[in-house]
């Protein structure tokens, strides 16, 4: 009768590798449902899309020669990306340490380290997901052509990606509960935006305001995006301005994450 | 009682501090296999402090720890593969359901038990679906000792077991102790309360001011403290605490 507590031994043996799909897929469960952050991550910038499509009407001389859809697919998708890197990620990661559920795993022989990993995997695939809805759906439905230099593009998404995780694990680090993390993403998530050009299309900001946002993360991001997608390599200093930020956040964030 | 074997969990000298305050000072225990071993204290006494070391949680600033001879923070993932542990206060995300945690934490140990049953052993069958948020206090306890058994451990470290249950729920969880020393799981017990330490366990460390102040079995401490007491009082581990963690027994 007792002898369940003590003796049961699966014959199946766990490794530390389907420990991690296990943790990947329990994280995606949880994020699938928490249902405002899905909204507004996945359900705004493709609201936005069609909104945006619907008044589009054809290539704008003031928008750089885009189409007013074309010109806001990069911004949305830097949208739906610190959406859920600077929104999503601290707060369960910051929420998950105020409970005490790092240190739990922690006594674990899998570790939290591999949560930490499983958190930014599943933040990423919904991010590569929605950006891929967003290109497919604009092309299929308001004529937006998908990017016209495919690796300049991954490149740019991967390294926008790579830059808002890395602020989202510094948020993390920095923030006690996962309210504060809430906040301070928030906080991040409006000028970072104004710079992607969510308000004002890089297009038609003021040089001066230009050049600023262009050392911005998403100033960079969209500025990338929006060259490959239109076929050109993204420049050069646009995808350092990327990879510089990726590493100083990365570095603090490695630096001052704490698990309890 | 084999004496050559490993000892579950051995502590020699463990110094530990924060900052200037200290927490844990020269501390020396050992916990032989098979027993329930209580660690009792006031709060802020160092009782999860040393239980810590023992987890690796934390590292000691001196003196040893080993866990089945093996040392628990340099060789983390061998040492969990036999501790299990339910920590003090700490919780699960929300949305996830009691099946959802248990497999997962299933899936952390090579040698796990069988899920199914184990919810069933824990009286959860009923809320195997349900989500953590939407527990009972009871509950989420009986979840969180289900996570600390599931990898078959040899020692489970239970800090702060029945802290915060109803009376029923304690006693069914004291014989659920029982039940894991009756299956040769050794048991190391973090409580305050004296009342439990005295029913459940073979033997009891008073830890006073992050020092050892007695270690015995109850019925030693309380025949050990009667000396001091009134005659005519039926001691309990209550009185032998007071007795022994103030000096009047000396």
């Amino acid at each position: 009768m007792t002898a369940v507590l003590a003796e049961p031994v699966h014959p199946r043996p766990g490794s530390p590798r389907s420990a991690f799909r296990n943790l990947v897929a329990v994280e995606a469960k949880l994020l699938v449902r928490e249902v405002v952050p899905l909204l507004w991550g996945v359900g705004f910038p493709m609201i936005l899309l069609a909104v945006m499509g619907a008044f589009s009407h054809g290539p704008d001389k003031s928008l750089g020669g885009f189409s007013l859809v074309a010109s806001y697919e990069p911004i949305l998708i830097a949208f739906t990306c610190s959406t859920f890197a600077l929104q999503g990620l601290p707060t369960v990661l910051a929420g998950y340490r105020e409970r005490g559920i790092l240190r739990r795993l922690n006594a674990t022989p899998v570790g939290a380290g591999r949560l930490l990993g499983a958190q930014l995997t599943v933040n990423l695939s919904v991010t590569l997901i929605v950006t891929l809805g967003i290109l497919i759906v604009g092309a299929a439905a308001f004529g937006v052509p998908l990017p016209r230099q495919p690796a300049g593009f991954i490149v740019a998404l991967v390294l926008t990606a790579a830059a808002m995780l890395t602020l989202g694990l510094l948020v993390a680090s920095l923030a006690r509960t996962g309210r504060v993390a809430g906040a301070v993403g928030t906080m991040l998530f409006l000028p970072l935006m104004f710079f992607a050009g969510l308000w004002l299309p890089q297009a038609t900001m003021p040089a001066a305001l230009r050049r600023v946002g262009d050392d911005t993360p998403l100033g960079a991001a969209v500025a990338a995006l929006q060259h490959s997608m239109a076929g050109q390599w993204p420049s050069a200093s646009g995808l350092a301005t990327l990879a510089g930020y990726t590493v100083a956040f990365g570095v603090l964030a490695w630096r001052l994450f704490r698990w309890e | 009682m084999t004496t050559t074997r490993t000892p579950p969990l051995e502590i020699t000298n463990l110094r530990k501090r924060y900052g200037r305050k200290v927490a844990v000072d020269d501390l020396s225990l050992r916990v032989n296999e098979g027993e329930i071993f209580g660690i009792l204290g006031p709060n802020g006494a160092g009782k999860t402090t040393t239980v810590e070391c023992a987890e690796g949680l934390r590292h000691p600033d001196g003196g040893t720890v080993r866990v089945f001879g093996i040392d628990p923070y340099r060789d983390r993932a061998e040492a969990r593969q036999l501790v299990g542990v339910q920590l003090q206060e700490s919780q699960l995300p929300d949305k996830i359901t009691v099946a959802e945690a248990v497999s997962l934490y299933a899936s952390f140990y090579p040698r796990h038990a069988d899920t199914e049953a184990l919810i069933a052993r824990l009286g959860l069958t009923e809320k195997r679906n349900a989500r953590y948020r939407k527990l009972s206090g009871g509950q989420k306890q009986r979840l969180s000792i289900a996570l600390a058994l599931v990898g078959s451990p040899r020692l489970v470290v239970f800090d702060e077991l029945t802290t915060g249950l109803d009376p029923a729920a304690r006693r069914q969880s004291w014989k659920l102790v029982e039940e894991l020393r009756d299956d040769g799981v050794t048991v190391l017990l973090v409580t305050h309360y004296a009342d439990e330490a005295e029913r459940l366990c073979d033997r009891v460390a008073l830890i006073q001011a992050g020092r050892l102040a007695a270690c015995g079995r109850p019925d030693e401490l309380i025949s050990r403290s009667t000396a001091v007491l009134p005659s005519g009082i039926h001691a309990t581990l209550d009185d032998a605490i007071v007795a022994l963690t103030t000096g009047e027994a000396r």
